[in-house]
């Protein structure tokens, strides 16, 4: 066993985990943050990215032990609950019906998060490519980029108050 | 029809683009996936499964696994009495059926790579992983029969003991049937003066891959047995367990939690449901497994897998006069709940949205060594589809004219609906002129003819392809007497109840279980208008059997039109009971009531009351009409009397780099009618994702056996889900031609995406090389496909 601590989501915890125990696993099975999905075994699809020190990363592909150390972000942990129960991309997902099933959803939100972090204003193309690395089956991705799109307008909005946003037709 | 007449005239919610009330739970992981479960003393299973697709079980030895640390126990089939149930197959669809026994487990003999052998309990889920690994299991390899072609041939056999691989053969004849002529007159006239086109087209193995591995959860405790899975059919999954583990089905209650996609792939019942239901009985405590992705794409079942061979026949200036299809369809090593009838929902759409005076199919369902197969988004109707769509392209050339005044001259006209087709089925609305012209003027059609005729005088490299699909699809499953008629082992109604609370909110129950469609968004909109109270007062609930205690669950494009109209019932019969209930508290006569935006109101005066306070007045029973009894609620059981028959003209513009092969897509157009639409932002969601499932058929995906019957492409890494960065954005509209069949007049929109764009796309790649000779590329049309096929011509040239 191994002596890890972090912090999840604004929470300090230490615990013993075997050595090849990976950051998913943690963080569902020891830490009850099922809101971050397993969806496959070969780090493709994505459905578990979280932030580990604020970039995002596929939480099957690291080791809980390291993330020894290290702040982890959640989909549980996105939003600022102070200022607003949503964060600006999960509205802008809810607000472009970004998702179906929403299995993948939290990933997808969370590398959306990190490429707008990265780009801030992306174009399509830096989107879908931004986003390769997560696997929806239901929306086609179109309205995923949508959803990306409009966060990015918002997201500068934010930044900039008097900035122009262009609204983006969620169909 | 009274309930009809006291209809609020006024809609508020129908036709809105209503954000989802799911998505509050799911874009901050909220959700109550069926993995997420924990239960106290909960038991974690683990399969060994089979590596070879065809072999004898000698020996069993868990005695290593048994000793690993944290397990419990581990069993193999012969630890297992019938009560272990069996996995069955509700859909026979010939008296003669060869239909291969399936036990959860294999017993002494495994039929594919990934069947079960044994079992691991263990106190987590790591544990009985690390087990499985230790149990050895002794092989005595048989040989394997893999793909169709060597199949049919019955020379090696995937259950000897059958005698054949051929489990049905399944026909249907316009000239036998009465709705038309004979198929082989039509051929042989066109031989002798007109055209005949004669093709063989492989729909390729697809896995439906749905994002949320499959999970289940049993608990025993308690009274009940409680069960969540994530499955699209809980209601069908209870039956199951009750009809074949012994089990009453007044003790089993099954739960459909948050359930992440199923596009067919979760309408089963699977061995591990049942496993984890005998275990649980068995052990005395909860019990979980959840499949890892490969053992899902190894295991959980198949989709499409056909050949299909083709012979139409038309007069020579190009209209159709017949249509041959003898079809081989793979079922895998089983016949899964509804797999022999996949293949056979096609029949009746091979005629698509054309006339033909003659036409013959023949459905061969073929046993293999190979992976189950069943439903996947479409079942049975995208493979026809594809077939007529791709004949009208090899028509119009053979012919010299443009594809679509091919298709014109062919399809049904809209003054003559309703219209009963060759294959029997009498479609009630539809308007093809009107999507097909919408659709040319959004993708700029003659630019684009004109942009390839300029590329193809240049000798472009680079040459553009424009394919066209002009769909129809039946949907909404379905007439139970049809059904029936079909030999399908079930009904195919649905069920709604509509309660109301003291303080005037709405809780709609459904026996429809959604796994991403939107059901609480869009059926909360649909009773908010019919009962005129805010959408946000109404909740559906649904996908649990002690909820929703009746109901057929969601496939086939059946929720809105079944389940909604069920809904519709439901709400109306709720004011048809508060109408003499309100006359009685505001002392008028029952004939003098009027109800308008969710309010009773004398005529002729300003008295009224809302719904909400009547059931206030209701729920206190202080003063209600002598004989009434105090509730309001009420629930309506609908079952349609024919099919709804969506369709659209889908257009798509691929460009194809004749050197190296590698094909992109330039743009994608569609317009759908899937007549009147209750939530435009959902419908706009479905059409894209099925576009995307099409068109992954059309150009990526594969299910891909080695001879030996190893699935190849058994990860993420082989089995390739287009990513957003191998697809682009669309443009989609729609027509209205509302269905006459339900009073919403929708129609199912969940497969029409998937069902019209394969065809689309391919036709598009090879009308781009058409002129070098090129008249097929098989899917998916890999580079190295389009460049065999183009390297090929010109060597032939």
């Amino acid at each position: 066993m191994a002596r890890i601590s972090m912090r999840v989501d604004g929470m300090k915890v230490t615990d013993d985990v075997e050595p090849r125990t990976l950051l998913v696993q943690y963080l569902r099975e020891g830490l009850g943050k099922t809101g971050t999905v397993i969806g496959c075994d070969t780090s493709n699809c994505g459905a578990c990215t979280v932030h580990l020190d604020g970039d995002s990363v596929k939480s099957c592909n690291v080791l809980a032990v390291q993330a020894d150390g290290c702040e982890v972000t959640t989909i549980e942990g996105l939003a600022d609950t102070v200022e607003s129960d949503l964060h600006p991309v999960q509205e802008a997902f809810r607000e472009c019906h970004g998702l179906q099933c929403g299995f993948c959803t939290p990933g997808m939100i969370m590398q959306s998060v990190d490429l707008l972090k990265r780009n801030p204003q992306p174009s399509e193309e830096e989107i879908r490519e931004g986003i390769e690395g997560n696997l929806c089956r239901c929306t086609g991705y179109h309205n995923i980029v949508r959803a990306v799109q409009y966060a990015s307008g918002h997201l500068a909005t934010a930044a900039n108050p008097r900035g122009a946003t262009e609204e983006v037709d969620a169909l | 029809m009274t309930a009809v007449d006291a209809r609020p005239e006024q809609t508020n919610e129908i036709g809105r683009d209503r954000r989802r009330k799911e998505d509050a739970r799911l874009i901050t992981g909220r959700t109550r996936w069926t993995d997420n479960i924990n239960l106290p003393g909960m038991l974690h299973l683990a399969m060994v499964r089979s590596p070879f697709a065809h072999a004898r079980i000698t020996g069993i030895d868990t005695s290593a696994a048994e000793d690993s640390e944290g397990v419990v126990t581990v069993l193999a089939a012969k630890d297992f009495d019938e009560s272990l149930g069996v996995c069955i197959n509700a859909w026979p669809i010939t008296p003669d059926q060869k239909t291969p026994a399936h036990p959860p487990i294999a017993i002494d003999r495994v039929t594919f790579a990934g069947e079960i052998v044994a079992i691991v309990a263990a106190r987590s889920a790591a544990a009985a992983r690390d087990a499985a690994e230790l149990v050895e299991v002794d092989y005595e390899e048989l040989p394997a029969v893999v793909s169709l072609e060597e199949a049919v041939k019955d020379e090696v056999l995937a259950h000897p003991d059958l005698g054949t691989n051929k489990s049905a053969l399944w026909v249907f004849d316009s000239a036998q049937a009465g709705t038309g002529g004979n198929v082989d007159e039509a051929i042989a006239s066109a031989k002798s003066d007109g055209i005949v086109i004669e093709r063989t087209y492989r729909q390729q193995r697809l896995i439906p891959a749905f994002m949320e591995p499959r999970s289940v959860v049993c608990d025993p405790t308690g009274e009940q047995i409680t069960v969540w899975s994530a499955t699209q059919i809980p209601h069908i999954l209870r039956f199951a367990f009750a009809a074949t583990t012994g089990v009453p089905e007044s003790k089993i209650r099954v739960i459909a939690p948050d359930v992440g996609g199923g596009f067919g792939g979760k309408l089963q019942q699977t061995p591990e449901e049942m496993i984890v239901f005998a275990m649980a009985r068995r052990l005395g405590k909860p019990v979980k497994y959840t499949e890892t992705r490969s053992e899902s794409l190894l295991s959980a079942h198949h989709g499409r897998d056909q050949i299909q061979k083709l012979t139409l026949s038309a007069t020579k200036d190009g209209q159709v006069t017949g249509l041959k299809v003898e079809l081989d369809a793979n079922l895998g090593a089983y016949v899964a709940i509804v797999g022999g009838g996949v293949p056979v929902l096609g029949a009746f759409m091979f005629n698509a949205i054309y006339k033909f005076p003659a036409y013959q199919f023949n459905c061969q369902t073929v046993l293999t060594n190979t992976t189950w197969t069943d439903a996947y988004r479409g079942a049975g109707r995208p493979e026809a589809t594809y077939a007529i769509e791709r004949l009208m392209d090899e028509l119009a050339a053979e012919v010299g004219v443009d594809p679509l005044e091919i298709r014109e001259k062919n399809w049904i006209k809209h003054e003559e609906f309703p219209f009963t087709t060759i294959a029997g089925l009498t479609y009630d609305s539809g308007n093809y002129e009107a999507a097909t012209a919408k659709a040319k003027e959004m993708f700029g059609y003659d630019a684009l003819r004109a942009e390839q005729a300029e590329r193809r005088a240049n000798n472009d490299p680079v040459q553009l392809g424009i394919g066209i699909s002009t769909f129809t699809e039946m949907c909404g499953l379905a007439p139970s007497r049809v059904l029936g008629s079909l030999d399908y082992g079930a009904g195919g109604w649905e069920h709604a109840q509509v309660r109301l609370t003291p303080t005037g909110k709405v809780e709609v129950i459904t026996g429809a279980s959604a796994h991403g469609q939107g059901h609480e968004t869009a059926f909360s909109q649909i009773v908010a208008d019919r009962l005129g109270v805010p959408f946000e007062d109404v909740e559906v609930l649904h996908g649990d059997t002690q909820i929703a205690a009746k109901g057929y669950d969601t496939y086939g494009s059946r929720s809105l039109v079944v389940g909604g109209e069920a809904l519709v019932r439901a709400a109306d019969k709720v004011l048809e009971k508060a109408k003499p209930i309100a006359a009685h508290l505001l002392e008028a006569s029952v004939d003098d009531m009027e109800f308008t935006g969710g309010r009773w109101t004398v005529r002729g005066t300003d008295q009224g009351m809302s719904i909400g306070e009547l059931s206030t007045a209701v729920f206190a029973a202080h003063n209600l009409p002598d004989g009434v009894e105090a509730n309001l609620d009420s629930e309506a059981t609908f079952d349609p009397e024919n099919f709804n028959f969506p369709h659209g003209t889908h257009l798509c513009a691929m460009e194809v780099d004749t050197e190296t092969g590698q094909v992109k897509m330039r743009k994608y157009v569609c317009c759908d009618d899937i007549g009147n639409i209750i939530n435009p932002l959902i419908v706009a969601g479905q059409v894209h994702g099925g576009l995307v499932q099409g068109i992954a058929q059309a150009l990526w995906e594969d299910a891909v056996y080695d001879d030996a019957g190893t699935l190849v492409s058994g990860s993420f890494v082989d089995y390739l889900l287009p990513t957003a960065a191998d697809t682009i954005s669309f443009e989609i509209d729609h027509t209205t031609s509302p269905a006459t069949t339900n009073t919403l007049g929708t129609k199912g929109v969940g497969e029409a995406g998937t069902i019209a764009s394969t065809p689309a796309v391919v036709n598009a790649v090879v009308d781009a090389i058409r002129p070098l000779g090129i008249n097929d590329i098989e899917m998916p049309c890999t580079p190295e496909r389009v460049w065999r096929a183009i390297n090929s011509a010109q060597k032939g040239a």
